[in-house]
C-alpha cells in the first residue's frame, strides 16, 4: 500500500460510524457522527442545503409524474443520495467531466444542467436534453461537461476511463467524475478499467456509491468483499470509505481524490456509504428490506436534514430564510414539471434523425 | 539416415518466406534445439531450431533468398556416422513427397485486379481442386478501370493491403494529432499481424498505445475518448476478441449520437482482421460482417484492394461516426495497384464496378471478391459475362449500383464467407425483391459459408468456406445454363 492510501485509509476510520452499517438487509444501520468531521462555512451549507434540496425536490416530481403516467419507462430515483454528487461536485473545478450509470437525474443537476431540460428528457418531450429520444437513463450535456446518463451497468466505468484517457491525452488538467453502484462495481470491465487507469496514470476519480443494494441483492448477497474501497488494492489505486450522508465528508474525501487525480498521480477510489430512499426504480415494491431500516436511515441520517439542523443551529440561519429557500427550489421544480407536461412531443421526422452525422467536407 | 530440412510454415497464413540468414554452415555438428536460420516472413522474423541431430551435409537454398515455399526442403542433416557426401548428394531430392498435402504444384490463379499472384493459400488451393476447367494462368480480360476514382494517369504503386492500411493510418495522424491508435501489440511488437509496422517510431507511445488484454475495457476507453473528440483507431487482434467489446460498440459508441439527441458524436474506427484465416478454428474465423450490419448508428467497411483500403480507411478514420473497418488476414499480404497521391480519400458507401459484365450480377466484398472475380473470369471462358460488384461498404449498403446492375443483368448470385442465415446475401435479396423484382429473370442466389461452426480439420475447413466451383454452379443456375 503506498503513501497515499494509507493516508486514504487513515481518513477512512474517521468515517467508520457509517462504515459499520449493516449490511444484512434488515440490519439496523448503526451511525455514530465521526469524530474529527470537517466543517462547512455558512455559505457552504447553505449552498449544499439549495443543491440538495434541488435534487430531492426534483425527483420527488419525476416520481409523482411517472404516477400520473406522463414519465414511462425505467425511472430511478437519487432521493437519499443527494449528499454524495453535491459534495463531490463541490470539490471539482469546471471543465472536469462527469459520467454515471442509470440513477443519473442528480448528477445532471448538480452539473448544472437545466431542470427543464432534464424533466422533458423523462416525459418524453422534444425540449429535453435528448430531444426526447434519450430518457431518464440517456442524457448528456457536453456543454456542462455532463458524458450520460448509460444503461449498461459497469459501461460507464470504462467510459469515464476513456474521458480521464482524452484529458491525460490533452493535457488539460481536468479530471473525470467517473461514478458506479454498489452493484456496478462488480463488473468485469471495472478491474480491466482501473488496471489501465493505473498503468497510465489517468486522472480518474472512480465514485462508488454504496446504497447497500444493487436492485434487490445486498452489498453482503454479491460481493466477497464488501469493502469497496479496497477493490483497486490489487492496481495499486488507493482508496477510502467516506459517509456519503455527510455532505461535508463527501466533500473532504472528494478534495483529496481530484487533487490526487489532478496532479498526475493517478486514479482514486471513493466508496461512498450511501442509502437510496425509494425502490431500485419506480415499479421496485424494495421487499428486500424492511420499513424500519429506511426510516432509521431517513431519520437519522437524512443529508438535507442534517445541513439544515446545521443551518439553524450552528449557523443561526433563520428558519423564515430556509422555507424561501424551499419555495423557490419548488417554484423551479413546478416550473420544469409544467414545461415538460406542456411541451409538444419530438416530431415524428425525428425518428430518422441523430443516427449518424454528416462528415466534415 | 540423411534428413531434409524443410521449410517451416510460421504462422497459419504462411505460404512462403524469406531465408534470411543461415547461424550454421556446412559441416556443423547440429544437436536438437540449435538455432539454424532466421526467416523472415511479411510478419516477423523467426528463428530455426533443429529438431534432429548430426552433421549440416548440404544447404540447398542459399541465405538471401526470398519466395522460398513453405515445406521446400532447404538443408540436409547427416545422421550419426552416416557419410556425410553422401547424405549431402542423396537428400533433398524429393520435394513432393516432403509436402505430403500437395501432390502437384498449385497453378497460379491471378484474380482481377491484383498487381501479383496472391500466395497459394489453403483456400485457394481449394479453388483449384473445385473449380473445373479452370485454367492454370488467367489474364485479366477486364477493361481498364471501371470507375474513376483518381484522376486519369495517375501513377500506381503495387502495395499489399496491409501497407496501404498502415499509411492510410500514418497519413491520417500526420494530419490530425487528435487521431491515435489503440490495441494489443500495436506499438512495441508492431502489430500482431504488423499493420502498425512503424507507427510508435514516427508518433511515439502517446499515440501509439499498447494495451492489456482487455477488450471489453479499452473499447471503453477509446469510445470514453471520442466522446471528447479524439479520434481512436482501435486495432482487435482479431474481430472475434471484438464479442469481448461488442457492448461498447453497439450500446456506447453506435447508439450515443441518437440517445443525446446528436450532441454526443463517437468518431471511432474499429479495425482489425475479420473471418476466417487459415486452420485457426472456430473461435477465430468468425465473419462479423452480418452482426455489425445490423445496427443503424455504425457505417461498416470490407475492402478488397489495397487502393479501397487505403480510400476507405482514410475516409474511416475522418468519419464523425463510428466506423467498423473489417479486414481479411490472408488478403493482408496480397498486392494491389495503390493510386501514388498526397490524399486519396473514398466515399465511404458507394459500391465498386469491379468489372463488367451484361449475363449476370456477382455481388460480393473483402476476401469474397477473390471467389467471384476467379468464378467470373472462368464463365467468361465459357461465354458468360458476369459484371462483378465489390460493396466494399456494408452499411450503408449501395443499393442503387447493385440494382442498376440487375436492371441490366436480370439475375444475381451474392458471395460472402460469413454464414447464411440473416447474412449480406440475404439482405441483398431482400432488396432486389424490393426494388428490382420486375427486373429479375431468376431467383437471386447466394454462395455462403457453411451454417457450421468453422472446423478445424483441413477437409473440413475447404467444406465450411464457400469455393470458387459453388459460385460458377450458382451463376450458371440463375442463368439456366
Amino acid at each position: 500500500m503506498d503513501a497515499a492510501n494509507e493516508a486514504g485509509q487513515a481518513k477512512a476510520d474517521s468515517a467508520k460510524g457509517l462504515a459499520q452499517l449493516g449490511t444484512v438487509s434488515g440490519d439496523a444501520p448503526t451511525h455514530a457522527p465521526a469524530p474529527n468531521t470537517p466543517q462547512f462555512t455558512r455559505e457552504e451549507d447553505l449552498h449544499a442545503y439549495h443543491e440538495m434540496l434541488l435534487i430531492r425536490r426534483f425527483e420527488e416530481k419525476a416520481g409523482q409524474l411517472y404516477g400520473m403516467g406522463l414519465i414511462g419507462g425505467f425511472c430511478h430515483l437519487y432521493i437519499g443520495q443527494e449528499a454524495v454528487v453535491i459534495g463531490m461536485q463541490m470539490a471539482s473545478v469546471e471543465g472536469d467531466q462527469t459520467i454515471t450509470g442509470y440513477r443519473d437525474h442528480g448528477h445532471m443537476l448538480a452539473c448544472g444542467m437545466d431542470p427543464k431540460g432534464v424533466m422533458a428528457e423523462l416525459t418524453g418531450r422534444r425540449g429535453g436534453y435528448s430531444r426526447g429520444k434519450g430518457g431518464s437513463m440517456h442524457m448528456f450535456s457536453k456543454e456542462k461537461q455532463f458524458f450520460g446518463g448509460h444503461g449498461i451497468v459497469g459501461a460507464q466505468v470504462s467510459l469515464g476511463t476513456g474521458l480521464g484517457f482524452a484529458d491525460a491525452y490533452k493535457k488539460n488538467g481536468k479530471v473525470s467524475l467517473t461514478y458506479m453502484g454498489d452493484g456496478a462495481a462488480n463488473q468485469g470491465q471495472v478491474y480491466e478499467s482501473f488496471n489501465m487507469a493505473q498503468l497510465w496514470k489517468l486522472p480518474v476519480v472512480y465514485v462508488i456509491e454504496n446504497n447497500r443494494y444493487a436492485m434487490g441483492t445486498s452489498v453482503a448477497r454479491a460481493s466477497a468483499q464488501t469493502d469497496f474501497s479496497k477493490r483497486g488494492i490489487s492496481f495499486g489505486i488507493p482508496g477510502e470509505q467516506v459517509d456519503g450522508m455527510d455532505v461535508r465528508t463527501v466533500r473532504e474525501a472528494a478534495s483529496r481524490a481530484v487533487e490526487h487525480a489532478r496532479s498526475g498521480q493517478g486514479p482514486y477510489i471513493l466508496e461512498m456509504q450511501t442509502y437510496r430512499y425509494r425502490g431500485h426504480s419506480m415499479s421496485d415494491p424494495a421487499k428486500y428490506r424492511t420499513k424500519d431500516e429506511v426510516s432509521k436511515m431517513r431519520d437519522e441520517h437524512d443529508p438535507i436534514e442534517m445541513v439544515r439542523k446545521r443551518l439553524i443551529e450552528m449557523h443561526g440561519v433563520p428558519e423564515a430564510d430556509l422555507k424561501a429557500t424551499d419555495a423557490k427550489v419548488r417554484e423551479t421544480v413546478n416550473d420544469a414539471a409544467e414545461f415538460a407536461t406542456h411541451d409538444p412531443e419530438p416530431d415524428p421526422s425525428e425518428l430518422w434523425t441523430d443516427i449518424l452525422l454528416e462528415a466534415r467536407a | 539416415m540423411a534428413t531434409d530440412i524443410l521449410m517451416p510454415a510460421l504462422s497459419p497464413t504462411m505460404e512462403e518466406g524469406k531465408l534470411a540468414k543461415w547461424l550454421k554452415k556446412e559441416g556443423d555438428p547440429v544437436k536438437s534445439g540449435d538455432v539454424l536460420a532466421e526467416i523472415e516472413t511479411d510478419k516477423a522474423t523467426m528463428e530455426v531450431e533443429a529438431i534432429d541431430e548430426g552433421i549440416l551435409a548440404k544447404i540447398l537454398i542459399e541465405e538471401g533468398t526470398e519466395g522460398v515455399k513453405v515445406n521446400t526442403p532447404i538443408a540436409i542433416i547427416a545422421g550419426e556416422g552416416e557419410d556425410v557426401a553422401a547424405a549431402a548428394a542423396g537428400g533433398g531430392s524429393k520435394p513432393d513427397a516432403a509436402a505430403p498435402a500437395q501432390s502437384a504444384p498449385t497453378p497460379t490463379m491471378q484474380a482481377e485486379g491484383q498487381a501479383s499472384a496472391p500466395a497459394a493459400t489453403a483456400k485457394s488451393g481449394d479453388d483449384k481442386a473445385n473449380a473445373p476447367a479452370a485454367p492454370a494462368v488467367i489474364t485479366n480480360k477486364s477493361p481498364a478501370p471501371v470507375m474513376d476514382e483518381f484522376p486519369p494517369g495517375t501513377e500506381m504503386v503495387t502495395m499489399t493491403v496491409r501497407e496501404s492500411l498502415r499509411d492510410a493510418m500514418a497519413e491520417e495522424m500526420r494530419r490530425e494529432d487528435s487521431v491515435f491508435v489503440m490495441g494489443e501489440e500495436v506499438a512495441e511488437y508492431q502489430g500482431a499481424y504488423k499493420v502498425t509496422q512503424g507507427l510508435l517510431q514516427e508518433f511515439g507511445a502517446r499515440r501509439v498505445v499498447d494495451t492489456p488484454i482487455t477488450e471489453h475495457g479499452f473499447a471503453g476507453i477509446a469510445a470514453g475518448a471520442a466522446f471528447t473528440g479524439l479520434r481512436p483507431i482501435v486495432e482487435f487482434m482479431t474481430f472475434n476478441f471484438a464479442m469481448q467489446a461488442i457492448d461498447h460498440i453497439i450500446n456506447s459508441a453506435a447508439k450515443t449520437l441518437y440517445m443525446s439527441g446528436g450532441q454526443l458524436g463517437c468518431p471511432i474506427v474499429f479495425r482489425g482482421p475479420n473471418g476466417a484465416a487459415a486452420r485457426v478454428g472456430a473461435q477465430h474465423s468468425h465473419d462479423y460482417s452480418a452482426w455489425y450490419s445490423n445496427v443503424p448508428g455504425l457505417k461498416v467497411i470490407a475492402p478488397y484492394t489495397a487502393s479501397d483500403a487505403k480510400g476507405l480507411l482514410k475516409a474511416a478514420i475522418r468519419d464523425p461516426n463510428p466506423v467498423i473497418f473489417l479486414e481479411n488476414e490472408i488478403l493482408y499480404g496480397q498486392s494491389f495497384p495503390v493510386p501514388k497521391l498526397d490524399d486519396f480519400v473514398l466515399p465511404i458507401g458507394k459500391a465498386r464496378i469491379h468489372r463488367t459484365g451484361k449475363d449476370v450480377t456477382i455481388v460480393s466484398f473483402s476476401i469474397g471478391m477473390t471467389y467471384a472475380l476467379k468464378a467470373a473470369q472462368a464463365l467468361a471462358d465459357e461465354g458468360i459475362e458476369a459484371e462483378v460488384i465489390d460493396l466494399r461498404t456494408i452499411r450503408p449498403m449501395d443499393t442503387d449500383t447493385i440494382v442498376e446492375s440487375v436492371k441490366k443483368t436480370g439475375r444475381c448470385v451474392t458471395v460472402e464467407e460469413g454464414f447464411p442465415q440473416s447474412g449480406i446475401g440475404a439482405e441483398i435479396i431482400a432488396r432486389l425483391m424490393a426494388d428490382a423484382f420486375d427486373f429479375l429473370d431468376a431467383p437471386v442466389l447466394r454462395v455462403t459459408g457453411k451454417d457450421v461452426p468453422m472446423p478445424y480439420a483441413a477437409n473440413l475447413e475447404k467444406l465450411a468456406l464457400p469455393n470458387v466451383a459453388e459460385v460458377i454452379q450458382a451463376v450458371k443456375a440463375v442463368c439456366y445454363r
